[in-house]
């Protein structure tokens, strides 16, 4: 259906070179499908790659290893574009396996919920321990919220006020722009490696934390956190 | 802080000078507050704020809402302008919110009720000094009873209102005095005595012979005084009150009211009311314009004859959509008709949202119930009320304050679209 429907759009698509029409690899989780998918549509001619059906919370052992197979069948020059992906975590990981682009409603949504991101998870910030908290979600962090307001504030603020939702979210959309920055920043330096080690430190603290299926992944591109 | 009039005609036209910490900031009189709402201007953050125009120096914020976070302002001693990330804000700190309206009969001789989000809260005069010297207003209003608004009192309750408030005030005096952190803070007295003349005027008298920075003319809010009353008890009170000392009144917002309250002698409003307007899906689209652009004038004729067909066609679902509240000065954008409207807000209006985007797309975000329809919404409110302010100053200095005066009472009658603009 998916590799039918790329055909008819590209023979619709009139404008060529104002609108770039991706292909979205689909498959779902098997590994024939998924590759049965990856042949066919990279026989089209498309600007650019989606890999898609992986964005609705599947087993994360899985999720990763359609990542991968798709990423090693795409073409090197082209942007791989990984839809729904999604937490931090995931960005790290998925950069490793060979991503370039990817989109997610989590952090403007967890906002809307109160929920702050930070290098080492997330802060609650409807709960009580930070009614009296003043610094800022992140002092590291150089968004308008956090140079302006201290999470005591918008504790009091967050149970009534949108202008809290407003805060939070600029603040995460901050915090995913930091790290895909840093992302880039590290892979220039030739240090990614280093960059995911320290990520998944701050991220999980002891090494016995971070989940297997990341440690696997990781792995599979010559990543080690040791 | 210093009243410094102008002597127009008409009205108290001038600026209150010296205020806050540097001494430095200014408020142009007659001229309104800044609304917020714990705080936070309601849905902006600074940044938004800042994109607003005619923004007022002055902030308000109610006790209701701080008087919850007492134990965090005094942990934190810093004030709350700090607090709330506006340092260099004045704030005014008012007993009550006024969008919220505090149920009936609960004070008593020695306290006060407020609500905030966690329900009662029940003040004496010693603990709401305590929460003000950790508050650290610039100005703020004494704890008063001002419980005379639904009119059900009679004369006793006017009088009780009155005798209460005195004795409020003349204790918080004493502890201002004690009290070192509320040193660089202006207190206001409130005016008292329901809709009962003689209780008004004993208000008035007795709370100017007190050493108050100003005066709040506090239980005209609500709908239950009748209008002649509520005008003619404005100008008594305000003719018995200094002329040096700023003059703030509650729970007034609408255009027409605020003409009304500017020739009786008052300075100083609050901003709820654009607030109001936007919770309800609507935009401010009255017109202050006293000389249109001849040019403009013609497009806004031929504009407002579309409306008027526009009504005659709409069923009755439509209308009877809207916030019944709803007043003659502005549009219910979440209406049908303005789905494929691609002007903006308001003709004319410089406003971030009227430069940027359309009646179509606010339209849309109210259907589709986004966050940002309040954004926008908010953002050409109080720009709009602001630049209303501006344009009664000029009115006043031009001495043109009737002209302004005849066509916002136009607009109450008729609605502004339906206005032709040099009647």
């Amino acid at each position: 259906r998916s590799v039918r429907w790329l055909d008819r759009c590209i023979a619709a698509n009139r404008r060529p070179e104002q609108q770039k029409l991706f292909a979205i690899i689909q498959g779902g989780l098997d590994p024939a499908l998924r590759t049965k998918c990856l042949e066919e549509m990279t026989r089209r001619d498309v600007p650019g790659f989606a890999i898609g059906g992986l964005s609705g919370g599947e087993e994360k052992d899985r999720f990763w290893r359609m990542v991968k197979l798709s990423t090693d069948r795409l073409p090197w020059d082209k942007p791989r574009y990984l839809m729904g992906v999604g937490y931090a975590t995931d960005l790290v990981v998925c950069v490793a396996l060979g991503c370039d682009m990817f989109d997610c409603v989590f952090p403007t949504r967890t906002a809307r919920f109160g929920s702050a991101l930070v290098p080492w998870g997330s802060l609650q910030l409807k709960n009580k321990q930070f009614a009296k908290d003043f610094r800022p979600i992140d002092e590291n962090c150089d968004c308008p919220t956090c140079q302006r307001h201290n999470r005591a504030y918008l504790h009091a603020l967050i149970r009534s006020e949108t202008a809290a939702l407003h805060h939070l979210t600029i603040h995460n959309i901050a915090y995913q722009l930091n790290l895909m920055g840093s992302i880039r920043e590290s892979i220039l330096a030739q240090r990614f490696p280093e960059f995911v080690r320290e990520f998944m430190s701050t991220m999980y603290g002891a090494r016995e934390r971070v989940p297997p299926w990341v440690v696997e992944a990781l792995a599979t591109v010559g990543i080690t956190l040791d | 802080m210093k009243v410094k009039l102008c002597g127009a005609g008409g009205g108290r036209l001038g600026t209150l000078a010296g205020l806050g910490r540097s001494g430095a900031a200014a408020l142009a009189l007659p001229g309104c507050l800044l609304y917020t709402r714990t705080g936070s201007a309601p849905h902006l953050t600074r940044d938004t704020l800042q994109a607003v125009g005619g923004v007022p120096a002055v902030a308000q914020l109610s006790l209701s809402a701080l008087a919850e976070l007492h134990e965090v302002l005094e942990e934190y001693k810093e004030g709350a302008a700090k607090f709330i990330g506006m340092p260099d804000a004045v704030l005014y700190c008012s007993l009550h919110d006024p969008v919220t309206p505090c149920p009936s009969g609960y004070n008593t001789n020695k306290t006060v009720s407020l609500w905030g989000n966690s329900g009662r809260m029940e003040m004496t005069a010693s603990k709401f000094m305590d929460i003000q010297r950790a508050i650290q207003p610039d100005w703020f209003q004494c704890i008063s009873d001002g419980d005379t608004v639904s009119g059900e009192g009679g004369r006793k309750r006017a009088k009780k209102s009155v005798d209460r408030s005195l004795s409020f005030l003349d204790v918080c005096l004493q502890l201002l005095e004690k009290s070192p952190d509320l040193q660089g803070s202006v207190m206001f007295g409130a005016i008292e005595g329901g809709d009962i003349l003689e209780e008004r005027l004993r208000s008035a008298r007795e709370t100017a012979k007190r050493p108050v920075g100003g005066f709040l003319l506090d239980g005209f809010q609500g709908c239950a005084m009748a209008k002649e009353t509520k005008l003619k008890l404005i100008a008594s009170v305000t003719a018995e009150l200094p002329e040096d000392k700023p003059r703030i009144i509650h729970g007034v917002g609408k255009p027409d009211e605020v003409l009304e309250c500017i020739e009786r002698g008052v300075d100083i409003f609050e901003s709820f009311f654009p607030f109001q307007v936007t919770e309800r899906g609507c935009a401010l689209v009255f017109s202050y314009d006293c000389h249109p652009d001849p040019e403009a004038a013609v497009l806004k004729q031929n504009g407002a004859q579309d409306l008027e067909k526009n009504g005659a066609e709409e069923d009755q679902d439509e209308i009877s959509k809207a916030d019944p509240e709803m007043t003659p000065f502005e549009i219910f954008l979440k209406d049908k008709r303005y789905q494929d409207d691609f002007g903006p807000l308001l003709e004319g209006c410089t406003c971030y949202c009227c430069q940027r985007h359309t009646r179509a797309y606010v339209h849309h975000l109210l259907v589709t119930n986004e966050l940002l329809a309040g954004v926008l919404l908010m953002m050409h409110n109080f720009q709009h009320y602001f630049s209303f302010f501006s344009a009664i100053r000029d009115a006043l200095r031009d001495n043109k304050l009737d002209q302004l005066k005849k066509l916002v009472f136009r607009q109450v009658l008729q609605g502004p679209a339906n206005v032709k603009p040099d009647q």
